[in-house]
């Protein structure tokens, strides 16, 4: 009974997906060559699916696991410095000149992967003592983990805050490795849809296993959860490297669609849209124990961002707030607090939003809406 | 009472200080198979102190714990619930934003032998081991009548029902032992009369010991077996319900002096 | 001899303005169990006040640190407009992490404000010099007015607030909210104005570090706090999250060690360090160095 319920979104998620494919398949083919698709379209893709990989395996541990960790771009840029500097080196070696080819996308994939391996090791071996603490301890101590990352990458000789420019590597990742141009990123397109469907794949396998199960115990009551025979520690520091794997996965992606890597992106808190602050942000507007509502947030928090520095809507303002979208994390800063005081769980709370279930899901949703209103009505009757 | 079988469980000497400060000191027992023991005695006497110190919550600072002849020592508390001991808490400790169902899963996790691959790929060893789970979690909810409302949000069900589905997350773990800190604490004369049906088709079905903290003298009385009496982290009595009623220690020491 | 005297200088300096932000994160912490990330901007809020204040003062005849009064004034008053719009309501509604995230978005806030105001915008502004030049030679090192200046207000601000948590009414009702809010209800405190009042003291502490850091560092910018509060949170959890003369003691370490990596290290490994102490701490002391350790009760 439940397989085949289970069986039948599997299938439905599956075409849904093939059939959006085909057709974006489609419209690559007749637009690919064209400005809006090749210049606009095709880099908001690429950003997009990082954000979606980088939200969604932060409310792994946000969300799921219920542990406030705010260096989570530290392993982000582990990743996208690890799959840059193996590139270019792979470059060096001769592995690939043009950036095509088998030998060329068996890097990428190798690039990505190692990324990830490499997040996911330094996750453990901060992990093991950072997660003995909890709630406000485990923010500040992840935090200054996230920022000792950052500092340390920026003294190493070789990869450091001239954006890869200087050092070793002393070509910037747009003519070498693996930075893409804006051709070369709608030829590969597919490989950040194709990480991201796996990434959130992964994700999603997890959490609705046993593993997942028992981190939400542990969100719920650690001490029951320990009680009822979880090695809390063990499944803790597990997630915390699961999670760490993707934000180097996303990292990864990063280094792909941004032709140079500089540190300062991924600090604590900039004005960019990449920073461990920012992270928190589409990880709560999403909801926090919610996968689809963190894809959800981080699409919308993109658009938003885009909006706001290029919309053409926005010259139709006033000019005391085009002059405020002159800076984004201002906005971001009040749709946060606007999120928490109005919505503290986020848009989708600890909800997911499955195809399969949708239509009954918003059924029993009037249905439960309807029956409230008739309780607050008795309730006044009542009075 | 043969004392050449193995006890479940056996405490020798336990005792545990905070600060200087003595909470339980030279704490003897033994639970046989089967049986159903008490621990009583009054307010801040220490009885969830030897819980804690049972399960593996506060490490004792002299003495040792032994489940079926096996020292427990120092290991943590999933360690404890490996070994065969569950519990319950005093108030309650759910997990509240979990189905009722995912509650008593949550409690086979240990015993569950699918890996990482097999939960990415969702092998058929999977399919099989989650589906065996949720026939068990269905059949343990079943015993406390909750098996209906197994897609409940554990937070929404009612007190009483909120205390049985504690007891059936702890019987998921298929333990030798099981504490049970005042389980009839806020109930009802009769919910508390269900509550003893309950306890004592456990016990008839699982064959296991049961050590009860309990408050409410009648239910203490009416199905220990067993009774034992701590006051001030000391062992003041223990024997028969009878005895203890009439023992005029006890009754000093709840009355006081 | 003379480099490490000369570090000594710096790092206690530098320790006792982090001391100054750790007291303010540290009461407030205290009271309401929340990292008050907006804290370090607050020091920003009392820089720009002085900043626009001080020629003022100067023409009216006054010398340029009076402006420090009315920096006070300024951040207590950003401080309980904090409490009061953007804490209070979240803290009735959601759980400790809302509350967290909530002090993080207020903190971006403050920041990008003052960047979107026309008259402060996002580069930094250059102070006047507030203290006279000059100082004293001990040995071979020059330990100028300022350095003696920053430490000596900083011990006497310290002491000051320790005997009035200790001595006073409203200092003694701050103790009792921080063990127990509802039973201080109980006894008869009216403890929404006692957090208010935290609130007033610690953002006050943050315009005195103001004054302090810009005698030395006479640059004034949007995002100054960010980085010099986050180190004096390290303080005070250091110190042990809570207790006075825990942050004292954090942010003095706080200073050496930044001070000290500095000058023998490397200048942009000092933060690194200050973050590395603080996990050594925490993993060895989860409750930092004065702190007492209190597990969850079961």
């Amino acid at each position: 009974m439940i397989k085949n319920r289970t069986l039948q979104g599997y299938i439905l998620n599956t075409l849904v997906i093939a059939v959006l494919l085909i057709v974006f398949s489609f419209v690559k083919e007749a637009f690919g060559k064209a400005g809006d698709f090749k210049l606009i379209i095709a880099p908001s893709i690429w950003q997009c699916c990082y954000l979606i990989i980088l939200a969604a395996s932060l409310n792994m541990t946000l969300g799921f696991l219920g542990q406030l960790s705010l260096g989570h771009c530290g392993f982000m840029a582990i990743g996208a410095y690890a799959a840059a500097l193996i590139s270019l080196a792979a470059e060096r070696a001769g592995v690939f000149s043009d950036k095509s080819g088998p030998a060329f996308i068996l890097v990428l994939v190798g690039c990505i992967l190692i990324a990830g391996v490499l997040a996911a090791i330094v996750g453990l071996l901060v992990g093991i003592p950072a997660l003995r603490l909890k709630g406000d301890y485990l923010a500040i101590i992840t935090l200054g983990f996230g920022m000792i990352i950052v500092n340390i990458i920026n003294n190493l000789p070789f990869a450091g805050q001239e954006g890869l420019a200087l050092g070793s590597a002393s070509a910037s990742l747009y003519k070498n490795g693996l930075g893409f141009g804006t051709a070369l990123k709608v030829t590969y397109i597919w490989v950040a849809l194709a990480v991201t469907m796996i990434s959130v794949a992964m994700m999603f396998m997890y959490v609705r296993s046993k593993y997942g199960r028992a981190i939400r115990a542990i969100r719920d009551d650690e001490i029951a959860a320990s009680a009822s025979g979880i090695n809390t520690a063990f499944y803790k520091v597990f997630t915390f490297a699961y999670s760490a794997f993707f934000a180097g996965v996303a990292g990864a992606l990063y280094a792909c669609s941004n032709a140079t890597l500089s540190t300062a992106s991924f600090a604590f808190a900039n004005g960019g849209i990449l920073n461990s602050t920012f992270v928190v942000v589409m990880v709560v507007l999403g909801g926090m124990g919610s996968l689809t509502g963190s894809i959800v947030a981080a699409i919308i928090m993109f658009i938003v961002n885009y909006q706001i520095k290029n919309g053409v809507w926005v010259k139709l303002l006033p000019l005391w707030l085009q002059n405020i979208f002159a800076f984004p994390m201002l906005v971001y800063a009040v749709i946060l607090i606007i999120v928490i005081m109005f919505r503290p769980k986020g848009i989708f709370g600890i909800y997911e939003l499955s195809l399969r279930n949708f239509f009954s899901d918003m059924k029993r949703q009037r249905q439960n809406r309807l029956a409230q209103k008739q309780e607050s009505k008795e309730a006044l009757n009542n009075e | 009472m043969s004392d050449e079988r193995t006890p479940i469980l056996e405490t020798r000497k336990l005792g545990i200080t905070f600060g200087g400060l003595v909470a339980v000191s030279d704490f003897n027992i033994k639970i046989f198979k089967g049986e159903l023991v008490g621990l009583i005695g009054p307010n801040g006497a220490g009885k969830t102190t030897v819980f804690n110190m049972l399960t593996g919550v506060y490490k004792p600072t002299e003495g040792s714990v032994l489940l079926d002849g096996q020292v427990l020592n120092g290991k943590k508390t999933h360690q404890f619930v490996a070994a065969g001991v569950a519990r319950t808490f005093q108030n309650i400790r759910l997990f509240k934003q979990m189905t009722v169902l995912e509650n008593v899963l949550v409690a086979f996790t240990k015993d569950i032998h699918y890996g990482m691959l097999d939960s990415l790929f969702r092998t058929p060893r999977y399919w099989k081991t989650e589906k065996e789970l949720k026939t068990k979690a269905l059949d343990l909810l079943s015993i406390f009548h909750l098996e209906d409302k197994a897609d409940y949000i554990a937070a929404n069900l009612p007190y009483g029902q909120q205390r049985k589905l504690e007891i059936a997350r702890a019987l998921a773990t298929d333990m030798k032992l099981l504490l049970l800190d005042e389980p009839a604490a806020g109930m009802n004369p009769t919910e508390t009369a269900e509550l003893l049906d309950c306890i004592n088709a456990i016990r008839n079905r699982f064959g296991i010991a049961i050590l009860l903290i309990e408050h409410d003298m009648s239910l203490v009385m009416n199905v220990c077996e067993r009774i034992q009496v701590i006051d001030y982290g000391v062992t003041i009595a223990k024997g028969l319900p009878e005895e203890i009623a009439k023992n005029p220690k006890v009754i000093a020491a709840y009355l006081g002096q | 001899m003379s480099t490490f005297l000369q570090t000594l200088f710096v790092g206690l300096r530098l320790g006792s303005i982090y001391a100054l932000v750790a007291l303010g994160y540290t009461m407030v912490y205290g009271i309401i169990r929340l990292i008050n990330f907006a804290h370090g901007d607050f020091i920003m809020v009392g820089g720009y006040t002085m900043i626009f204040t001080i020629p003022v003062m100067i023409s009216l005849g006054l010398p340029g640190w009076v402006s420090v009064l009315l920096a006070i004034l300024v951040c207590a008053l950003v401080g309980m407009s904090t409490e009061l719009i953007a804490y209070r309501p979240v803290r009735k509604k959601g759980t400790s992490m809302t509350a967290l995230i909530t002090a993080i978005a207020v903190s971006l806030l403050l920041e990008n404000l003052a960047q979107a105001i026309p008259q402060i915008g996002p580069n930094p502004k250059v102070a006047s010099k507030i203290f006279a030049a000059g100082g004293v030679r001990i040995a071979d090192v020059t330990l100028d007015w300022t350095t003696m200046l920053t430490i000596f207000i900083s011990i006497v601000v310290m002491v000051v607030l320790y005997q009035f948590t200790q001595k006073t009414k409203i200092g003694r009702a701050m103790r009792c909210v921080s063990e127990d809010k509802s039973a201080s209800i109980l006894m008869g405190i009216n403890v929404n104005r006692t957090i208010v009042t935290t609130f007033a003291i610690g953002s006050g502490l943050a315009a005195i570090a103001a004054l302090m850091y810009i005698a030395q560092y006479p640059k004034v910018y949007t995002t100054m706090g960010s980085m010099l509060g986050l180190k004096a949170f390290v303080a005070a959890v250091l110190g042990g999250i809570g207790i006075i003369p825990g942050a004292m003691l954090g942010g003095f370490v706080i200073g050496l060690v930044e001070s000290f990596t500095t000058s023998y290290v490397s200048s942009s490994m000092a933060d690194a360090f200050v973050f590395l102490i603080l996990i050594i701490v925490l993993i060895i002391k989860p409750a930092g160095i004065l702190g007492k350790n209190m597990g969850e009760k079961v």
